[in-house]
């Protein structure tokens, strides 16, 4: 009998070993499904396992060392309560992905750019999780990206795709370095680089700060914090559908792991401080990436800026157990710990959904961007069904799963009126506010997407004529639809689940919550709160019922069908109908006047006159233009002034040799 | 968590209150303005008829209308009911309030609301799009303020759950408090907002620029039509209710307190709703309606107002 850290790592190896079939197979058309149906089994294999064991008994650690990497550090994998749930997270997405790919994949019209980097890919993430001294795990994050990388760049030749690639590869060497320097600190001038030892080891002042900041700029760079966020809305809409799926709703938590796994874990208990800047990046990074999103008519570029907004809200709930652990008020923070979890895996699901059936509308019309879509309701019902769910769960709305963490999240904020320091207290409730906000401009970004792609009337000849997708991709999305409909009425259920990842972090778990009747879920006392999703939805299905039940008695009068009322003003060409564009209008000018200098320019031809008239919105990423613009522009002049190195003569590059070589003696003389 | 055959009857009764009186009061509200117009005014009972008279009328469909579109009326409604029915109107200590707290009510709100909007959407005309677009920025804009105000009233009664805090707020122990007074005038901006009401929105026409709501739901008729009405008019009930049950909850009767109590509950809760309906009547004739793009700053004051009702009660817990 092999050892549950062991059993995982097997798998791992199974798919690297297919990956390296993939290279072979991918010539061939059985490849596809060859390929996508052993990660399928690979991947829910590997969940199943560990979902078994986070369920049963979460506590068990257990570790193995392979004689690889470094001679005199071995390679360490550990597979505890934390990593066995993100485990179950990363191979429920991988799994489906695989399923929705069966299908999707056909499509592919270069399967030997995809096939051999998505099981590597699968592999590297699955790795990161189990990783348990730095080494291996900046060796696994390394994989993961470049595994990644080569699939954002599978479809080079599309416009803007390699650029995407390209920003993509400098900020995760950026955050590859940020990690390395972080794991520097972390084992200190000893340098044991086993994550026991640097969990037994204290950390404090200056150094825990460092690290704190650098895991910020790391895992916080891949997960897609703003300011950091800029690769993610390139990057993730360039790879295929069912990669982006991963990129957003995978990939993006297995950077939320490193950072939980150092600064809760590793680094013992920072201080308050430390909660005030994740709450508050995590609370601009929501706001800012719904506004971004709202902004984008591209929908995979929009599904990818609201996983920037996702991010935020896990950070939030992060943010606010660590401000309620460096308090010792345990409970408090057990709750906002388990909402983040909570919300880790509600993203995985509902983003995963979202993408796939961005990547279904993309097969039957061939177009992402969403002035050229519409009236797809009709043409693509299951689709447009399972789209709906999402859309309906991403926007934090009962009785769905997104709502659950949201409101979880919503009672830590109540409870900050215990946090003793006025910074916090202050600002508890502001955060709590901007959540709002984003959860509230969420579902109206979520109305654009889904009114102006499945609803309306198509506006172009390729929305017209769309064909339903195939079954596989319908069943993997009907499969998380369920999902986020079952994770939104038993949160209990789920709730339990996480249990034992909040008794291994935080050393306090909340109250069980399945043996509560009625199946609600009570997170501190229920004089304070509590919610039933499942007698939510039970009331609105009795009532809506009745409704129908009723109407359909008092009148039964037959349904007409009328060309559109409008007013009386029938609009006869689909291009004047709400675009995506007018329908950001209002939002664009409330927010966007500020936040991303949005001005509309409109120019009347003069009276008499048949010219048409001319609108333009001018929006501008001031992130972009403002940080990553100077920050070229900087590396430019610096790159032309060295220029001049390249031209010296010999006795130039001999006194330079000359010179190193005496400051870094000197540096040596103070060092010692 | 133990249910008794009270805790139901007293449920039940809650549930057809809201749906018999929410008409009632919107007609009561329509009767009142046009008397202050000096104007004779519809009966108090035209809601109803106008109802019974939609019901009776075809249902006239778009050709391109989605099943959507067809289902929406009957989501929007169930969702507003349900919540409606979750806010303590004579009796407090309802069956199911631990169900469901003011955030989860304010949730199904969003969830009609969200259905709503993507109808608007589906028809594909302007004044579809124009309506929803500027339905979602203005509920963009009141959910953090409403947050900020259930945070206020949280923090004083210490839970978000509506039955406690007006059993808490009832008690002797509270008095006066500012923090709770400028929670109070938040709300009332929030909920002039959320129900389309004059000066953010006209609820009383359809062929202005400036419309909102009404533009949203253009293209429904006939019993479509009808359920949404119903639906607006209980989120007017359920908003004047939550006004009532947070900031005068006195005359309220506790569950299980005995049928006498109930009929002054009732009879003090309907005195109540005329009361708030009387004073938004009169607003809405004394103001006139403002800018779409002046909606922002009306609702940012409101924001503002809860997040200091907050503040305050962190520099002191008697504010």
């Amino acid at each position: 009998m092999m050892s549950a850290a062991a059993l995982q790592l097997s798998y791992v190896g199974a798919l690297l070993a297919v990956s390296v079939l993939a290279v072979v197979l991918a010539r061939w058309r059985i490849g596809n499904a060859v390929i996508y149906g052993a990660t399928l089994l690979l991947c829910s294999a590997a969940g199943l396992g560990v979902l078994r064991a986070l369920i049963g008994d979460g506590a068990a650690v257990e570790r193995l060392v392979l004689p690889i990497g470094l001679p005199w550090l071995g390679a360490h994998f550990r597979l505890d309560a934390l990593s066995a749930f993100f485990l179950v997270v990363i191979n429920l997405g991988g799994a489906l992905a695989s399923l929705y790919a069966l299908g999707y994949g056909r499509h592919e019209h270069a399967p030997q750019r995809v096939l051999p980097f998505f099981p590597a890919f699968l592999a590297g993430m699955n790795m990161v999780l189990l990783a348990d001294d730095a080494f291996s795990y900046l060796l696994s994050w390394e994989f993961m990206s470049l595994a990644s990388w080569a699939l954002v760049m599978a479809h080079h030749r599309q416009s803007g795709n390699a650029q995407a690639g390209y920003v993509y590869l400098v900020m995760a060497s950026f955050g590859t370095l940020a990690l390395l320097l972080a794991f520097g600190f972390l084992a200190g001038p000893a340098g044991d680089y086993g994550f026991d030892a640097i969990r037994a080891a204290p950390h404090s002042g200056a150094a825990a700060t460092l690290v704190l900041v650098l895991m910020l700029l790391g895992a916080g760079s891949k997960a897609g914090l703003v300011p950091l966020h800029v690769w993610l809305p390139l990057a993730h809409p360039a790879a295929p559908s069912h990669v982006s799926a991963l990129m957003s709703g995978v990939m993006t938590k297995v950077a939320i792991y490193g950072f939980i796994r150092v600064v809760f874990d590793l680094l013992g208990r920072p201080d308050w401080t430390a909660s005030v800047v994740v709450l508050s990046l995590g609370g601009v990074t929501a706001v800012m990436g719904i506004l971004y999103a709202l902004m984008e008519r591209d929908l995979k570029r929009l599904l990818a800026y609201s996983t920037i907004e996702n991010v935020g809200i896990i950070f939030v709930g992060l943010g606010l157990a660590l401000a309620f652990q460096a308090n010792g008020q345990g409970l408090p923070a057990a709750l906002a710990f388990t909402a983040a979890l909570f919300h880790i895996l509600n993203h995985s699901l509902f983003k995963s959904l979202l993408f796939f059936g961005a990547g279904a509308v993309l097969v039957a019309t061939g177009e992402r961007n969403m002035d050229r879509l519409g009236g797809l309701i009709h043409r693509m019902p299951a689709t447009s069904i399972v789209f709906l769910i999402g859309a309906v769960a991403i926007s934090a709305l009962p009785p769905f799963n997104g709502f659950v963490s949201e409101w979880l999240t919503f009672q830590a904020v109540l409870q900050s009126p215990q946090l003793p320091q006025w910074g916090l207290k202050i600002m508890v409730p502001a955060i709590g506010g901007m959540l709002a906000l984003a959860a509230a401009l969420a579902a109206a970004c979520f109305v654009k997407a889904y009114g102006a792609s499945f609803l309306s009337r198509p506006r172009s000849p390729a929305a017209e004529n769309a064909q339903e997708v195939d079954r596989f991709s319908i069943a993997a999305m009907a499969i998380l639809a369920l999902l986020c409909l079952l994770a939104g009425v038993f949160p209990g259920l789920v709730m339990d689940a996480l249990a034992p990842v909040s008794a291994e972090i935080l050393h306090i778990r909340l109250a069980g919550q399945t043996e509560l009747p009625w199946l609600s879920i009570v997170p501190i006392d229920l004089r304070k709160g509590s919610y039933n999703g499942l007698l939510v939805l039970a009331f609105i299905a009795i009532s809506a019922t009745l409704g129908f039940l009723a109407i359909l008695r008092l009148s039964p009068h037959a349904v007409r069908r009328a060309p559109a009322w409008g007013c009386g003003f029938a609009e006869p060409v689909p291009q004047a109908q709400y675009s995506p564009d007018s329908f950001a209008q209002p939002i664009r000018r409330v927010f966007g006047t500020l936040l991303f200098r949005a001005r509309d320019h409109v120019t009347m031809p003069p009276p008499g006159s048949v010219a048409p008239a001319k609108f333009s919105a001018e929006l501008h990423d001031l992130v972009w233009e403002n940080l990553y613009g100077r920050i070229a522009a900087i590396i430019e002049a610096v790159s032309t002034r060295l220029n001049n190195m390249q031209l010296l003569s010999i006795r130039g590059y001999l006194s330079l040799v000359f010179a190193t070589l005496v400051a870094l003696l000197v540096v040596i003389a103070i060092w010692a | 968590m133990g249910v008794t055959l009270d805790d139901i009857l007293v449920q039940g009764l809650q549930m057809l209150l809201v749906f018999t009186l929410a008409p009632l009061l919107t007609g009561f509200i329509r009767k009142v303005k046009a008397r202050l117009m000096r104007k004779r005014g519809p009966s108090l009972l035209q809601p109803y008829r106008d109802l019974l008279r939609l019901l009776r009328k075809d249902v006239v469909l778009a050709d391109n209308a989605s099943w959507l579109f067809r289902a929406t009326p009957y989501v929007t409604f169930a969702a507003i009911w349900v919540a409606a029915a979750l806010v303590p109107t004579f009796a407090t200590g309802l069956l199911f309030n631990w169900m469901a707290d003011l955030i989860v009510i304010v949730a199904l709100l969003g969830t009609a609301r969200f259905f709503l909007a993507l109808a608007g959407m589906d028809v594909g005309t302007a004044f579809g799009g124009l309506g929803s677009s500027r339905e979602v920025m203005i509920a963009a804009l009141a959910e953090p303020a409403m947050l900020l105000i259930v945070f206020c009233v949280a923090l004083v009664a210490g839970s978000s759950q509506l039955s406690t805090i007006a059993n808490f707020i009832a008690s002797a122990q509270v008095g006066l408090r500012v923090s709770l007074g400028l929670a109070m005038i938040a709300l009332i901006m929030v909920a002039l907002a959320e129900n389309a009401r004059i000066p953010v929105d006209n609820p009383s026409t359809h062929l202005e620029l400036t419309m909102v709501h009404e533009a949203m739901i253009l293209e429904y008729s006939g019993r479509h039509l009808a359920l949404i009405e119903f639906g607006a008019f209980l989120k007017l009930l359920l908003y004047v209710s939550l006004l009532a049950c947070l900031f005068f909850p006195w005359g309220i009767a506790v569950s299980g307190a005995g049928l006498q109590s109930y009929v002054v509950g009732t009879a003090v809760y309907v005195v109540k709703l005329a009361a708030v309906g009387f004073l938004l009547a009169l607003f809405e004739t004394a103001t006139a309606k403002m800018r779409v793009f002046r909606v922002p700053q009306f609702l940012g004051a409101a924001l503002m107002l809860g997040l200091l009702g907050t503040l305050l009660l962190f520099v002191s817990k008697s504010l």
